[in-house]
Parts: C-alpha cells; sequence; structure tokens
C-alpha cells in the first residue's frame, strides 16, 4: 500500500466532513448573504475604500484553496508552500494572519493523514520523534523571531525562501530507495529502521538510515523556517530524509507528512496565542485545501506530473518574486 | 541493493505497540478537532452565535498587523482590560468568531495527548531514551501551548 493508497484511504473516511464542510459553509454564506443585502451594500461602502463585498474574499479564498490542494497533491508538495506567498502576495490580509493560517492548513492536512500513514507502517514513528524534537522546539524559535520581526523583512525574506525552495525542486532528486550500506552508529542506538510493504513489487522492505547526525542538524533550520514563515515543511523533510538520511521515498513522504503533525503543533500554538487567527481564513482555507487534495489525488491517474511539476514550480516562482518585491516595496507585474 | 532486504509477504508488516497507540489516540483526536471547528464555524458564519466583530466589518481589520487588529478589535468591540493573547479567548469563548478556537485548540492539543499517550508503553518497554525524547516533545509542545512566550513587534 503506497502513499495515494494511504491519501485514499484518508479521502474514503473524511469525504463525508469535507462535503459537510463546504456544504456547511456556503449555506450559512447564503443564509448571511441572501436575505440581507444590506450585508452586501454595507460592506460595499465599508472603510476599506474598496467596493468588494465582505464575503467575496472568503469565497475567492476557498476556491482558490480548492486548487491549490489539487496542484499540492498532484505536484507532490505540501499546501502551505503555496498558500503563504499566493495568499499574503495577492489577498488584503496581513502576512500575521496568512502565516497563521498557513501554519493551520498545513498541521490539519498532516492530522488527517497522520494515523493511516502510522498504521500502515509507511510514516516510522522512530524516526519521527527525534527529527520532531529537534524541528519543533525550533519552529517555536522561527514563529518568534517571524513575529517580532518587521513584516517588510519577513516578507521579502518569505519571498527569497520560496525562491530558493524553487531551486531545491529543480535539482533535488528523489531516490525511491537509497543505498544505505550500513545503519550509522547512532541510528543503531536508537533502532530507527522499519519494514513496510511495497505493494508495487509486492514484497515487505527492511530499511535502515545512516547520517543521522548531519539529518538532524538539518531540521534545525527546516524548523526555523517553518516557524518563521508558516510553510510546513515537506519541501525540505522529504529530501533529507530520502537524500541525506537514506531513508525510502514512500518512508521519507510518510514520515515527513506526519512529522509536520508535531512540528507545525508547535509554531501554530504561538500564533494562536499571539492572536494572528481569523477564524474567517482558517475554516474556508482547511476544508478547501483538504477538498482539493482528495480531488487531486483522484486527477493523479490522469494527469502528467511533469506538467503539473511545471505549473507547482512556475505558481512559486511567480509567488515567491511577488512576495519578494512586496517585502522591498518594488513594483510587480499588478 | 545493499540498503533493502525485501521477502515476498502477503501480509502487512507489524506495527510497533506505541506507534499504534499514538494513531489510534491521533485519530480520535483529529476527528473531534474537525468536526468540532466546522459546527462552530457554522455556528459563527450563520448568525446563530454572535461574534464580536461582526462579519461585514472583517475587511476593517485583517489588513492589519495582528498587533494592531488586537488593539482595534479590543478598543471597538470587546472592551476588555486587555487584548486577547493566550488562552483569554476563553473568556469571550461565547463569541462566534472566538467559539472556533475550541476546534483550533483540539487540533493544536492532540498530539500532546497522543504523546502522553504513548509514555507508558515505552516505559514498559524499558525503551528509556525514546520515553525521555516523548517527554521532552511533550514539554515542548506545552510550553508553545502555555501562552507563556510573548511576542512583540
Amino acid at each position: 500500500m503506497g502513499v495515494r493508497s494511504g491519501i485514499r484511504h484518508v479521502w474514503r473516511k473524511w469525504w463525508w466532513l469535507v462535503g459537510a464542510g463546504t456544504g456547511l459553509a456556503v449555506v450559512a454564506l447564503t443564509l448571511v448573504v441572501l436575505p440581507n443585502p444590506s450585508v452586501a451594500q454595507a460592506a460595499a461602502t465599508a472603510t476599506t475604500g474598496t467596493t468588494i463585498a465582505w464575503w467575496i474574499w472568503p469565497l475567492v479564498l476557498f476556491g482558490l484553496t480548492i486548487v491549490m490542494g489539487i496542484l499540492a497533491a498532484l505536484g507532490g508538495v505540501g499546501g502551505g508552500v503555496l498558500f503563504v506567498p499566493i495568499v499574503s502576495g495577492f489577498f488584503p490580509f496581513h502576512l500575521d494572519f496568512v502565516r497563521g493560517c498557513g501554519l493551520l492548513v498545513a498541521l490539519s492536512g498532516a492530522l488527517a493523514a497522520g494515523p493511516g500513514f502510522l498504521k500502515m507502517n509507511l510514516a516510522s514513528l522512530r524516526l519521527a520523534i527525534p527529527v520532531a524534537l529537534i524541528a519543533s522546539a525550533c519552529a517555536i524559535v522561527g514563529a518568534m523571531i517571524g513575529l517580532a520581526l518587521p513584516t517588510n523583512i519577513v516578507q521579502t525574506a518569505l519571498g527569497m525562501a520560496i525562491l530558493a525552495i524553487v531551486v531545491i525542486m529543480l535539482i533535488a532528486r528523489k531516490s525511491e530507495f537509497p543505498d544505505v550500506p550500513h545503519a550509522d552508529r547512532l541510528s543503531s542506538i536508537l533502532h530507527i529502521h522499519g519494514v513496510y510493504r511495497e505493494a508495487s513489487l509486492g514484497q515487505t522492505i527492511d530499511w535502515k538510515i545512516h547520517r543521522t547526525i548531519p539529518g538532524l542538524l538539518m531540521f534545525i533550520v527546516i524548523g526555523l523556517m517553518a516557524g518563521m514563515f508558516g510553510l510546513g515543511a515537506g519541501w525540505a523533510n522529504v529530501p533529507v530524509l530520502n537524500l541525506v538520511m537514506g531513508a525510502p521515498l514512500k518512508v521519507s513522504v510518510a514520515t515527513s507528512k506526519f512529522l509536520l503533525s508535531i512540528t507545525d503543533t508547535s509554531a501554530a500554538w504561538v500564533y494562536l496565542n499571539q492572536g494572528c487567527v481569523i477564524p474567517m481564513m482558517v475554516v474556508p482555507s482547511l476544508v478547501g485545501i483538504m477538498l482539493g487534495s482528495f480531488v487531486g489525488v483522484r486527477l493523479l491517474r490522469i494527469a502528467k506530473p511533469r506538467m503539473v511539476r511545471r505549473i507547482v514550480i512556475g505558481l512559486l516562482l511567480f509567488s515567491g518574486a511577488k512576495a519578494f518585491t512586496k517585502g522591498l516595496g518594488l513594483p510587480f507585474f499588478f | 541493493m545493499g540498503t533493502l532486504a525485501m521477502t515476498e509477504a502477503a501480509t502487512q508488516p507489524r506495527v510497533d505497540d506505541e506507534q499504534w497507540r499514538y494513531a489510534s489516540i491521533l485519530q480520535v483526536g483529529v476527528d473531534a478537532g474537525l468536526l468540532v471547528l466546522l459546527v462552530t464555524f457554522a455556528l459563527y458564519v450563520s448568525g446563530i452565535v454572535a461574534p464580536s466583530v461582526p462579519l461585514h466589518e472583517l475587511p476593517n481589520y485583517w489588513e492589519l498587523s495582528v498587533h494592531e487588529y488586537l488593539e482595534a478589535t479590543n478598543a471597538e468591540h470587546l472592551h476588555h482590560e486587555h487584548v486577547i493573547t493566550g488562552w483569554a479567548w476563553l473568556s469571550v469563548v461565547g463569541k462566534g468568531d472566538y467559539l472556533n478556537f475550541v476546534g483550533i485548540a483540539l487540533l493544536g492539543g492532540v498530539t500532546i495527548v497522543c504523546f502522553l499517550g504513548i509514555l507508558p508503553a515505552l516505559l514498559r518497554k524499558g525503551d528509556r531514551i525514546y520515553a525521555v525524547m516523548a517527554g521532552l516533545e511533550v514539554l515542548v509542545l506545552t510550553l508553545a501551548a502555555s501562552g507563556l512566550l510573548a511576542v512583540g513587534h
């Protein structure tokens, strides 16, 4: 049973909740807006100086996060890395709320996927615990730094980080079964190894890891960046677990997803305690990303991975450049 | 392939007890958290539970930094002695917008419960290193959740 099967398992469990959530959101918005034109009218003259009704933004956010969820699932990235630069660049929400929301979106997806991956033995708790301890402690520090720095500096740094992620995505190669001749000493002491069933081969696969200390040290930076920018960190977790530490690709992807449920929890609490949560942003985004992910998984069979990957990289390049120029106060295309 | 030993197997490999337990607790917590979040959001957006900030006024605030947002919403709507940070949202949980924090807190708290849940299994196995790491993780997450880590612009 692979990662796709794992996501399908999550879909089978959660389809009713996503459907119910979407239905509730649509009905509730309809209840608020339709019988009361004065609400939209009042919003049209809101003191923001715009003529856009208040509910348009959450509705557009909901629609956009569905698209992001589809692209994220097809492109093999988490939702957070698309969410934060795009929403902070093109929506009126302040970066503080976008980062808090991005973390909660990434966290919810990771929490929902975690049980399935753990029970299938694709995610390894023994591999995740030491990594999570380092990453989650550093994510707290990252979140505090991110909230203490002026917004333009964080926005500029975010743009640079997203552009660096594009470079990583372009040059990093994945290895389905990395060559690990010998487990290193630390991973042997910690008994970090495992077995999973590779459905495509019809075999069980024993795996072990090496270069544990360099790998753990890299999670200091990953944790800091996850907390500082509210990005989630799947884009970095997978290459480090797979290419540096030598875990098989499927184990790396599943453990990375599970790992986010711990790393993002610590950073999300810092943002929540600071008040960086607007439910009208969080819930539509969360439901939208989950819905999009489930649709994306179903499209995997017919989608062309290379084309999707190019779209995701193009989107990141575009939104990274937008964040960078916005932070520096430079003009962009629009 | 030096790294891997592949064997024919028809059955799923056995999952460690603590991993299975963690997954089971996580499943219950996530089910509860997401369900509560959706229900509270429906109560909020439908107006059944009145929010502290009226929905049509939200665009006046979401462009502000969090510090300005808290100051402005407190001055114009909540009229509390202090702005609502940390766990102070519990004092205004009767407002529709803050009611949503219940589901978010459940989602944020479930991982702590998971780690507490596997501690006995790790100690029973004599796996002291992982028991210590799980305990430290509980401390890290509890510290993050405590609201003691104040940040200011």
